[in-house]
Order: C-alpha cells, then structure tokens, then sequence
C-alpha cells in the first residue's frame, strides 16, 4: 500500500484499525514503555502496516505515547493496538509501577530524585 | 526490514529489559509556557500526541481558543532518561475545566504536577489547582518569571490561589533547564514528603 492512501485512511478512519475498539484487552497507561520481543522481530514482515510500523520504532523502548505521536494514531487507537500486541506477545512492556493508591512507591521515588540530581 | 536496535540500548533492569517509565503532570493555562518547560529538559524535542474529545467536549471555551470547535485536544510531551532503566516522562496539559475527563487518565500514577503559573493570567490555572487538590495529587506551584520578573509577591499569589502552605511555591523561568530541573525536583521531593506523612 502506497504511503498516500494510507495517510487517507488514517484521516478517515483511525478506529477501524481497533475494529472500533476504544479499550484494550489490557489497560496499559499511556507512559507503558514497550519494546518488541524475538517474536515479534519474527512475525513483523507478515503483519498489517501499522502493527509493523509499531514493531520497528520499538525496537529501542518506546512509550504508548511515543508510538502515538511517532505514528500519527490517536492515543486511544495506539494504547489498542499496543495493548493487543503485547497480549500477543510481539512486544514486551514495562507499565507504570503504582502501588494500592495509584501512586508510585516510596523507592521508586527516590531513584527518580536520585536521577534528576544527576542530570 | 532493519531494526536499528543500539547497543547502549541493552538494559537489564524491568521487563525484557524494558525501563520502568514514571511520570510528571505540567498542567497550567493556555501559552503559558508548560511546552517551553518540558523542552528545556527533555532529551527529545518535545511530541504531540492527540486525545479525542467527544461527548465531553460541550461546555466552558476557552480564551484564545473561542474559535477552535476542535475534537482533539493535543498534549505536548517530553521525556528524560534516569539512568538505563527508568525514564521520566513529562506530558503537558491543557488546564482548563472541559479537559477534566482527561486528566483522571494522565494522573494515574503520576508523581504528582508542576501547574505553571503566569501571575498576569492566575484565574488560568484555578482549575488545575482545584483538580490536583480534590484529588489528592501532590503538585507545587511553579510562577514562570519571563525575564525574570513576576507581577505579585509569591504570598499574594499563595493567598489569590488560595493553596495551603505545605504546598511548595516557587518562581521559575521554563526555558531555562537549572530552573526547571531545580522545580521538578521541588515536586518530587513533595511527593516523598507526602507519601512518608502519615495520611490525613
């Protein structure tokens, strides 16, 4: 498919990609950083356009918001897409870590205090 | 097909080696420098990404942005990378009522919020501060000082927004990458000191 006509459909039609799904399978935050496995190195030639698009930017990690922005999807259709690949084993992901009260734990905290006086 | 796979990129920590993200509101008024903020210390030019405004999109418009019917609502992001297996990731949000929906998304684990101030426009930021407040999210203030200079003293600012004292102040300037690593790590500090205090 030439680039022209995928642009259209993108423009058109972003949901159609998720079969008009608005949630994935998993609910993964749209920090989760993904990055593909040797299976989806293997399965990527045979996949749809943007599933393969996904699996080339992740080959460093990558966030759901990265893959958005990077891809043009909405951040609704890129958390989908990813979220099923994950599922399928295409990619690895690291989600937010929160503990019981959606906030990240107390050592977690310190190594970001740690790494930002670093910088 | 060629995956450009780096060798630095090979980390050992988390998830196949993926790094574990964590993340930081930057909420405040329309142009008031929140994308300026993430830029200067983000480590990639800061993206956009798109979220849809559907059902929720009726009700309060916005100065400068009146004319906009638009659908989506951009958030402008950057990120930082601590270490090889943790990078902080700064999203950018628009701070206005109608985006509310939005934000009960993106503060998910967050470690709290920067609201960005412009003393000449405080009634901009009112709805972010109300947010992060009733919900519990550790934030601080930030003023950005263009050139320096603020219109208020940081007590009448305190005192116009009505914030309570243990929530840190300061005055910052978004293009300059010591003031705003300086107020981040203000913001997580805060965090840790509210997360080691015993619950109210």
């Amino acid at each position: 498919m030439n680039e022209r006509s995928r642009d259209e459909r993108l423009r058109i039609r972003p949901y159609a990609l998720t079969g008009g799904r608005v949630r994935s399978s998993t609910e993964l935050a749209l920090e989760a950083i993904v990055r593909i496995t040797p299976r989806g190195e293997a399965s990527a030639p045979e996949l749809a356009t943007e599933r393969r698009e996904i699996c080339e930017l992740c080959a460093d990690p990558t966030s759901i918001a990265e893959v958005s922005a990077h891809l043009r999807l909405p951040l609704g259709v890129a958390r989908v897409l990813v979220g099923d690949m994950v599922t399928e084993g295409f990619l690895d992901c690291n989600d937010n870590a929160v503990s019981e009260d959606n906030r990240p734990d107390l050592r977690l905290l310190e190594r970001v205090l740690d790494g930002l006086q670093a910088l | 097909m060629v995956f450009k796979r780096s060798e630095r990129n090979q980390q050992t920590s988390g998830s196949g080696g993926v790094p574990v993200p964590v993340k930081i509101v930057v909420a405040g008024g329309y142009a008031v420098g929140k994308t300026t903020f993430v830029g200067s210390i983000s480590e990639i030019e800061p993206l956009t990404t798109e979220a849809s405004l559907t059902s929720h999109s009726h009700g309060v418009d916005i100065a400068g942005e009146a004319a906009k019917k638009s659908t989506t609502v951009a958030m402008d992001f950057g990120r930082i990378s601590l270490g090889d297996d943790l990078i902080l990731y700064l999203f950018g949000t628009p701070g206005q009522d109608r985006f509310h929906f939005m934000w009960d998304d993106l503060v998910r684990g967050a470690i709290g919020a920067v609201v960005v101030v412009d003393t000449s426009r405080l009634e901009d930021c009112f709805a972010a501060v109300d947010y992060f407040e009733s919900a519990g999210i550790p934030f601080v203030v930030a003023i950005n000082a263009f050139f320096g200079r603020i219109h208020h003293s940081l007590d009448d600012v305190r005192e116009a927004l009505a914030i309570s004292p243990d929530v840190p102040m300061m005055i910052t300037d978004a293009r300059d990458r010591a003031a705003t690593k300086a107020t981040l790590l203000e913001l997580v500090q805060h965090a840790l000191t509210q997360a080691t205090a015993p619950s109210a």
